[in-house]
């Protein structure tokens, strides 16, 4: 959709993010250490650096993508929020302690200090680097989507503009400031969704969810006789790519308009309608329709794209149980018991292609409301089968990805060394457990809340959270964006230094050897950030049409792959070696990405297949690669630690060195 | 670093596997609600279907998952012994 920006969004999104970014300069003056620069100098007060955890966790993809994704597929969405707060519990439980005192900067340092071993470093610098910027595409990807309802800017506009700031800041600040920037915005982010929360319910559902500042358009049901009946319309020929589709398409002779109708059976009617139609009357759903030419340019339902020319924004309820038209204001349960005997209308796509170009039609789908409320109500629609479905095998690979992502990820490892000691670090995490957790509990109201507040673009599902803001003004639109855009600023700056300092560090420093001081250490930091952040802004583009949630539901899997079985094995085992470690490493790595790199999503989303032509073409039979990829990183650890068990373990090398320092 | 597995005093390292273990406890109590809810929506979905108090059991099920995280994480701070707390810090 086009969007037009409005004065006062656009004033107030200036003014904040002005403001957080003043203060991340003036805070990061401070810091000139390399000390500084990477783990601000260990001395951020624990009550701080746990918002801030909330503040790098509730990034781009868990404000907007799970927003989008709650919005479009219901549970299926929540299911990302459970998991991802779920991880904590592994971070909390199982790493947290033990890693603090085994490191200084990064989560190669850690890994490292038993060892001392140049493959570890290399290999573990080399992991951070990748999930890093696997984590950044769907951050900048966001950011881009962010900017074009606001800003009226195109997505790569968007991309360009956050990945520019973003690395001024880390190029000028450092780890003090990231840490108040993810203070302020993880603190906002929470109490203003919980405002939106608070007014959603507060206006409870409607079936013309339409007010007299953004009325809304409501999709029609008619007998096909009514239609093509109309005055000034005439039928088009069912040909072509057209014969045979269930379509009929109407055109306004005065304005060339092509209004596109799907033919819909009696149980269509019944779920959208309390009276049946008459006993054999054709009946027609309104739906609409991108055709895009050879050319490349676009027609929305028959017109070239514009501003009087645009997609109806959609995501409305068809029916509320009582046969009512709204309920009123909503209490928590009952939010969810009306839904859950509503029916909602979805919208599904299908491609029609032919010599002058592609259309891509969008139909209304109604769904029972129960049935988005339960697992596998949209993503994972295998689930409701009985038997083994690989959907189901995909639901759990996710559901342990997730769980073992969070504390496998660089960026929120290296907060825990922002912090004085073990006790600061506990506090810290819990802190962040209570802020995410109440963040992801609000995701639930606001995605429902997006899913029928008829604001929702279905061309771009990552818009939904601000799009639903818009509903209630200009004003909330505008803070929720510039909360937004700011958590995607400090997210990616978070990345962006972990990504630096596992190149400056691990293997510009640790792995060649390259003799730097300070103030070159920073230098080659800041240069690495420069560089990085180019990267993710390319990938940002590429990427553009996924759910940012699902891009970082992959980025976890890579982490949980690459950087968990070591983790836990160098914590647990005292038979893990050096070699180990690091073929572990690599091969989580590597087999996770592989594996996304060639699932059906990435045939689709990246390589421009359709879905029928991309579920042929994809060489895994699910997208989620965690199930697979996670337990083959711990028994090629143990392995490989098997047969190397006489050199490679810390036991082995420390009698070593003692032996070396007695003969000397 | 390393010095610190062999070097603490045994004041602290007693304190510090005292917590590893009730933080070992927490999380198989955590991984089986977990795993309990992936159980359930994979093998008995008509369960997490079924209304308690007006709401899906779904529902309660996942957002008692995020509450018991924190609920867990409370516990646990509340029964660790930390007497690094008033020292020097790491």
């Amino acid at each position: 959709m086009n969007y037009e920006s409005s004065r006062i969004a656009v004033v107030i999104f200036f003014a904040f993010v002005g403001s957080v970014l003043g203060l991340s300069f003036y805070l990061g003056k401070r810091a000139k250490s390399a000390q500084g620069y990477f783990a601000a100098h260990g001395q951020i007060h624990w009550f701080v650096n746990g918002v801030a955890f909330a503040g790098d966790y509730l990034s781009a993809a868990s404000f907007l993508g799970i927003c989008g994704m709650i919005a479009t597929s219901g549970y299926d969405g929540f299911l990302y929020s459970i998991g991802f707060l779920a991880g904590w519990i592994v971070a909390l439980f199982v790493i947290a302690e033990p890693l603090k005192s085994l490191g200084k900067y990064t989560f190669a340092d850690a890994l490292d200090s038993r060892f001392h071993s140049r493959g570890i470093k290399l290999a573990a610098g080399i992991s951070a680097l990748v999930v890093s910027i696997f984590y950044l595409i769907p951050q900048m990807s966001g950011a881009g989507s962010l900017i074009t309802p606001l800003l009226g800017f195109d997505h790569t506009v968007g991309v360009l503009l956050v990945g520019v700031t973003v690395t001024l800041i880390v190029v000028t600040a450092g780890m003090v400031s990231t840490t108040w920037v993810q203070f302020i915005k993880g603190s906002m982010l929470v109490f203003f969704c919980a405002i939106l929360t608070l007014m959603i319910l507060n206006r409870g559902y409607r079936t013309d969810p339409g007010t007299p500042e953004m009325p809304f358009h409501v999709f029609q049901v008619r007998a096909e006789g009514e239609v093509a009946a109309q005055e000034g319309w005439t039928r088009l020929p069912e040909e072509g790519a057209w014969k045979g589709q269930p379509y009929v398409r109407m055109k306004e002779e005065k304005t060339g308009r092509i209004t596109t109708w799907k033919r819909v059976d009696e149980k269509f009617v019944g779920q959208v309608q309390a009276e049946a139609p008459p006993a054999g009357v054709p009946m027609l759903a309104e739906a609409q329709t991108i055709f895009i030419d050879k050319d490349k340019k676009k027609f929305v339902n028959g017109l070239p794209q514009g501003k009087d020319a645009d997609l109806y924004p959609v995501g409305h309820i068809a029916r509320l149980p009582g046969g009512k038209t709204e309920t009123g204001p909503l209490g928590p349960a009952e939010f969810f018991s009306t839904l859950d005997a509503s029916t909602v209308i979805l919208w599904s796509k299908q491609t029609i292609e032919d010599e002058s170009g592609k259309t891509a039609v969008y139909v209304q789908n109604p769904t029972p409301g129960h049935e988005l409320l339960l697992p596998g109500g949209g993503k994972f629609k295998g689930l409701r089968e009985e038997g083994f479905t690989w959907a189901k095998v995909d639901f759990l690979s996710l559901m342990l990805a997730l769980f073992c992502g969070t504390a496998s990820l660089p960026h929120i490892l290296i907060r825990y060394y922002t912090v004085k000691d073990r006790a600061a670090a506990r506090k810290s995490t819990i802190v962040g457990i209570g802020s995410i957790g109440f963040f992801y509990i609000l995701t639930v109201f606001l995605g429902l809340g997006a899913m029928t507040s008829g604001t929702l673009d279905f061309t771009d599902y990552n818009m939904s959270a601000p799009l639903l803001a818009k509903r209630f003004g200009e004003l909330p639109f505008a803070i929720i964006s510039a909360i937004a855009f700011t958590t995607v600023l400090g997210t990616v700056s978070g990345l962006i230094m972990a990504a630096s300092g596992a190149v400056a560090h691990d293997i510009m420093a640790n792995y060649m050897g390259i003799q730097m001081n300070d103030t070159e250490k920073v230098r080659a930091g800041k240069a690495v950030a420069v560089v990085v952040g180019i990267v993710a802004m390319a990938l940002g583009i590429v990427f553009k049409s996924f759910n940012v949630g699902f891009l970082v539901g992959w980025a976890f899997n890579i982490a949980a792959s690459a950087n968990l079985p070591a983790l836990v094995m160098l914590l647990f085992w005292k038979g893990t070696t050096k070699q180990g470690i690091t073929v572990s490493i690599l091969v989580g790595m590597i087999s996770s990405l592989a594996w996304v790199m060639v699932s059906a999503e990435t045939f689709e989303g990246v390589y421009g297949y359709t879905k029928a032509e991309a579920a042929k073409a994809t060489l895994v039979p699910f997208g989620q690669p965690g199930i697979v990829t996670i337990p083959l990183g711990f028994l090629v650890l143990i392995v490989v630690s098997l047969l190397t068990r006489k050199t490679g373990t810390a036991a082995a090398i420390k009698a070593r060195m003692d032996a070396g320092a007695t003969g000397a | 670093m390393a010095d610190e597995q062999t070097g603490a005093p045994p004041d602290g390292e007693h304190g510090a596997e005292r917590n590893a273990r009730i933080g070992l406890i927490l999380f198989f109590v955590y991984l089986a609600l977990y795993g309990g809810f992936m159980a359930l929506s994979v093998l008995k979905r008509s369960v997490l279907a079924e209304a308690v108090a007006g709401v899906n059991v779904a529902i309660l099920y996942g957002v008692g998952l995020i509450v018991a995280a924190l609920a867990l994480a409370l516990v646990y701070m509340v029964l660790c012994r930390e007497p690094g707390d008033k020292g020097p810090g790491a």
